[in-house]
């Protein structure tokens, strides 16, 4: 019991840094997503590491801050990527109104399996969401007039785009990495926000505690369907800005490996951290673009790191080095 | 129904069956607004099982149960903080992974907002110093920053109570409040009971007879899950029934 409380006693008090880090996080993510492609070894992997970076985050704050593992996300990212691209062709609206609506049918999307998988936990609660996310799936493969079925929805181009009157070259890579890195940067300002405010606070309570969240008064399901609306927002949002970077939807976005991929992203850079997901992101992305140039069982390779994170540091990437930091 | 101001809380011959197994038979009491009540029993009385029916952790098999006049019978969980009734848990039930002050401040905000995502949860400052005045109350206010997970099996029971306290409850309940804890502990705890009732009602859930006599107004008695007696701890010292299937025994 000592022990413990000895340990504890430490990790109540951060260094000053830290918590100036904690507290200006948006702003700090701002100003390296500024440097970040000039890290990167070409520029449309940045841009892929956005994508996913925020894919992976929406996904963290169901899985690290409620703690409910969804293995169904890719309905959430893929319904924001179809929607987005099928407005943008079929309807030909403009691809901004196209992101917005992405943004909106994840949610929307996400409230449709929230309402029938939130009902469950655990296991369950995984099977449940695969399992509706592969309805989805079919639904979206089947519906080949809209979404190209097999071939992908082809054809969501975005070339010149005016924001304020400044006209951008959208296919430029740089330009389109800034542009996405803006759309990433609210988001986390919002998740930020959401995460600091009484409502993370329920969010963190229900994952601690159920029994005593309900009996402290709060309405646990309601609480869970919100998170996943939200969680489902973000990834919407991330679907759509793949549409356009790719300037295609392909079925696989919805296939449930991109549900297993995210969970291995926010595994990987550690669960219920605020940046851990992005780190997940990019570190599987950029193993699996450099591993790749010297051979094609890049897999291997990153299954190998993602196992032996798994076992000897659980706490993830990112959740490990922030872990450090708090104990010295 | 007439609404008796005396009366907080009432259950109409309640039962619960598990199964096949009736945990509880049929039990009617009026609990009076105001008092220390305890309900008592050997271990598998029913005790535990009634205490949740109170509680609103399940609803009855049959009989009803009605708070301040209201009943309340199959309403869910969390509308019970809403109402007015606070509960603690037998087995320590706390949130590990956030500090102390954390732990009374989520339970203090439940009444107030749930679904505020925008504004800092610095900018109630109301609830933070709630939480504050709550840890003074229940003796936590030097382990206001420690992670509530590595309190003391005593601490995190006081920090429970001061859980189920910031939802201003009007009634308190306590499901064996001093539940594997040292005598020193056990003895700062029932003060701090006799305190709380001052201003609310409790009712208490206890393994340990002798331990509630001095400080309960009134007591039930439950055995195989029926209702055995109730009365002032005077009645039941003196009850015979009480005195062959309880007292008669060793306690633990």
């Amino acid at each position: 019991m000592t022990d413990l409380a000895d340990n504890s006693a430490k990790r109540l008090a951060p260094s000053g840094f830290l918590e100036f880090a904690r507290r200006h996080r948006t702003l700090l993510a701002a100003l390296f997503l500024l440097v970040f492609p000039l890290l990167v070894p070409f520029k449309a992997l940045a841009v892929n590491i956005l994508i996913y970076g925020l894919y992976a985050l929406g996904f963290n704050l169901l899985f690290g801050y409620l703690g409910l593992l969804s293995f169904g996300h890719s309905a959430l990212f893929g319904a924001g990527a179809y929607i987005c691209g099928i407005l943008m062709v079929h309807v030909g609206m403009p691809w901004w109104a196209g992101v917005l609506l992405g943004c909106v049918a994840g949610a929307a999307m996400a409230a449709i399996i929230g309402t029938f998988a939130i009902r469950t936990s655990g296991i369950y609660f995984a099977m449940v969401t695969l399992a509706l996310s592969q309805c989805i799936y079919y639904v979206f493969y089947q519906a080949t007039g809209l979404t190209g079925g097999e071939n992908g929805l082809r054809g969501v181009n975005v070339e010149m785009i005016s924001i304020f009157g400044l006209r951008l070259n959208f296919v430029d890579p740089l330009t389109r990495y800034y542009v996405v890195a803006a759309f990433v940067i609210v988001a986390l300002w919002i998740l930020s926000r959401i995460l600091a405010s009484p409502f993370g606070a329920v969010i963190e309570s229900v994952r601690e505690n159920e029994a005593r969240a309900r009996a402290s008064g709060y309405d646990v399901r309601r609480v869970r369907l919100v998170t996943f609306i939200l969680s489902g927002a973000f990834c919407g949002l991330a679907g759509a800005l793949q549409a356009i970077h790719l300037s295609i939807v392909p079925i696989e976005l919805m296939h449930y490996e991109t549900s297993g991929l995210v969970v291995m992203m926010a595994l990987l850079g550690g669960m219920g951290t605020f940046f851990g997901p992005f780190v997940g992101a990019a570190v599987f992305l950029l193993l699996e673009n450099l591993v790749s140039l010297w051979t094609v069982h890049w897999q291997l390779f990153v299954g190998a790191v993602f196992v032996v994170c798994v076992l000897f540091f659980p706490r993830g990437i990112w959740g490990s080095i922030l872990h450090a930091m708090e104990k010295k | 129904m007439s609404v008796d101001a005396e009366v907080i809380l009432r259950t109409e011959s309640v039962s619960k069956v598990f199964g096949g197994f009736t945990a509880l038979r049929d039990i009617s009491v009026d609990f009076r607004r105001g008092a220390i009540t305890s309900i008592i029993g050997p271990n598998g009385a029913g005790k535990s099982t009634y205490f949740n029916l109170l509680s609103g952790a399940f609803a009855p098999t049959s009989g009803r149960v009605f708070f301040e006049g209201r009943d309340v019978t199959g309403l869910p969980q969390h509308r019970f903080a809403h109402m007015g009734v606070a509960k603690s848990f037998q087995i320590t039930n706390v949130f590990p992974q956030l500090t102390t002050h954390e732990n009374i401040r989520v339970a203090a905000q439940a009444l107030q907002t749930c679904f505020d995502m925008w504004r800092p949860r610095a900018a109630r400052r109301d609830l933070i110093d709630a939480a504050d005045a709550l840890l003074h109350l229940v003796g936590l206010a030097d382990r206001r920053d420690r992670l509530a997970g590595t309190l003391a099996h005593g601490e995190q029971r006081a920090l429970e109570i001061g859980m189920a306290l910031a939802s201003r409850p009007r009634l308190l309940l306590l499901d064996e409040p001093t539940a594997g804890m040292s005598p020193e502990e056990t003895r700062s705890m029932m003060d701090l009971i006799v305190k709380l009732a001052s201003e609310r009602t409790v009712i208490l859930v206890e393994h340990k007879m002798k331990l509630v006599m001095g400080i309960s107004n009134r007591l039930l008695v439950l055995h195989h899950g029926e209702l055995l007696a109730e009365g002032t701890p005077d009645d039941i010292r003196h009850n015979e029934d009480v005195k062959r299937v309880y007292l008669g025994k060793r306690e633990h």
